[in-house]
């Protein structure tokens, strides 16, 4: 783990805000935009240290919020409780799986919105929630579930291209090395 | 289980959550603003891409294409010209009767042409970015319209960029008057989440005589859309509140999912 995997992490999460803004192709597909920070959250909760995950959520929420009509910071805490959640566990989770990968996405892309919209009603605003939510959730979900993996093969082919191997200790032991004399 | 500096990191963001949710709203909506202008280099990145394969598509149009739509524009001009004509007159006939009936003057309206450069990320809200800012004049409750009807209302401005609250947002709510006999007069508000082509048109009268394919125009309370701008055509309607209300569904004159550009009215 190194600090260039956390600027890695940022630097996607940043594009991914905007991509999600600029570009409206799903939304006018499917009804729904998919949310790609969920998916970078548990790429960073499983992959990357706690400091990763809390700059993530803290500026991915914020950068979030400022191109959308959210209440500014609302969309941080949610993004690290799941973050949280699947940091403080992933030692029972097996994050080397497709599957596995695509259900935590899954799972993190309808919890995160969740979470955001029952804390912008706490904040008595008026989000637009109606049956038609459902169906949106369930794409988001399906995002979620699509875009995990891919994001776990986008770092470990940026990792194996830009981040230099760590040397591998060798298991020749010079205390252990049987001297042939004469 | 959570150890000690698991506990840190969720008080921080706990606390930097309550700090910046309960900012007041002009220091909140400079710092959005603040935080918004990192995306600038995107917003050039973006528009040059566009514009890039605007300019692909171009070089693949076929002479005898363009010179097909050159004519029908050309003929568009000359019909454009005639109306002009037409609607100059009956504005002189308008401006000569107000005087003589000792009404005042209506002011045109002035628009300015804006650009969408970004859309609503989240669900549950219905907005677009324009290019146009406070360093153009704008400023915030302007009405937003295309050539097809409203669009919606300027809800925040930084210096080059606004936001425009589309109309079906639960924040933009416009008075607005049915063209009938009775000129029935409503509220339209919020729509569902997934249709953004209706709109619901709440607070008519129990007696409100609405009929499919009646026309729905801004009827100019409430003092930020000006009087007659198209919003949509009615679809169908229901009594409620036992027969003393009605809702109508209003199909949107303006598509608000294929916003490229529009129209910022200035008073």
């Amino acid at each position: 783990m190194s600090s260039l995997h956390t600027v890695f992490v940022l630097a996607i999460a940043f594009v991914a805000v905007f991509w999600e803004s600029a570009f409206s192709g799903v939304r006018h597909l499917l009804g729904a935009q998919i949310e790609l920070l969920p998916s970078l959250m548990v790429y960073a909760a499983l992959c990357t240290n706690l400091t990763t995950v809390t700059l993530l959520a803290v500026l991915g929420g914020l950068w979030f919020d400022s191109l959308s009509a959210n209440p500014l910071g609302v969309s941080m805490l949610p993004l690290f409780l799941v973050g949280l959640a699947i940091h403080v566990k992933r030692d029972l989770m097996v994050r080397n799986q497709a599957f596995a990968q695509a259900a935590l996405g899954a799972a993190a892309s309808l919890a995160a919105p969740l979470l955001t919209m029952l804390l912008l009603l706490t904040k008595r605003q008026t989000p637009l929630i109606g049956w038609g939510t459902l169906w949106q959730l369930v794409v988001m979900a399906a995002g979620g579930a699509v875009a995990t993996p891919i994001c776990f093969e986008l770092f470990g082919w940026l990792d194996r291209t830009l981040v230099h191997p760590r040397a591998e200790q060798s298991s020749f032991r010079p205390d252990r090395e049987i001297r042939r004399g004469r | 289980m959570l150890r000690r500096s698991h506990y840190i990191a969720l008080g921080l963001v706990v606390l930097l959550t309550l700090v910046t949710l309960n900012l007041p709203n002009q220091t909140s909506a400079r710092l959005k603003v603040g935080i918004g202008s990192v995306f600038l280099p995107l917003f050039g990145l973006a528009g040059s891409s566009r514009l890039a394969a605007s300019e692909a598509g171009d070089t693949v149009m076929s002479r005898k294409e363009l010179l097909k739509e050159l004519d029908a524009f050309r003929q568009e001009n000359r019909q454009l010209r005639i109306q002009r004509m037409q609607a100059e007159e009956a504005a002189r006939e308008n401006e000569r009767l107000r005087r003589l009936l000792g009404w005042q003057q209506q002011a045109p309206w002035k628009v300015k042409l804006a650009r969408v450069v970004l859309r609503e990320p989240s669900n549950w809200w219905r907005t677009v970015q324009i290019d146009l800012g406070s360093r153009d004049g704008v400023q915030v409750n302007q009405p937003v319209l295309t050539a097809d009807g409203l669009v919606g209302r300027i809800s925040s401005v930084s210096l080059t960029r606004s936001q425009v609250l589309l109309l079906g947002d639960p924040g933009c709510k416009v008075a607005a008057r049915v063209e009938n006999a009775t000129h029935d007069s409503g509220v339209v508000g919020a729509s569902g989440p997934l249709n953004s082509e209706f709109v619901e048109m709440g607070y008519l009268t129990g007696s409100a005589n609405l009929k499919p394919g009646q026309l729905v125009r801004t009827s100019g309370n409430g003092g930020i859309f000006p009087p007659n701008i198209p919003i949509g055509t009615i679809v169908d309607s229901q009594s409620v509140d036992y027969g003393l209300a009605t809702v109508a569904r209003v199909k949107l004159a303006a598509n608000l999912n294929a916003l490229q550009e529009v129209w910022v009215v200035f008073p």
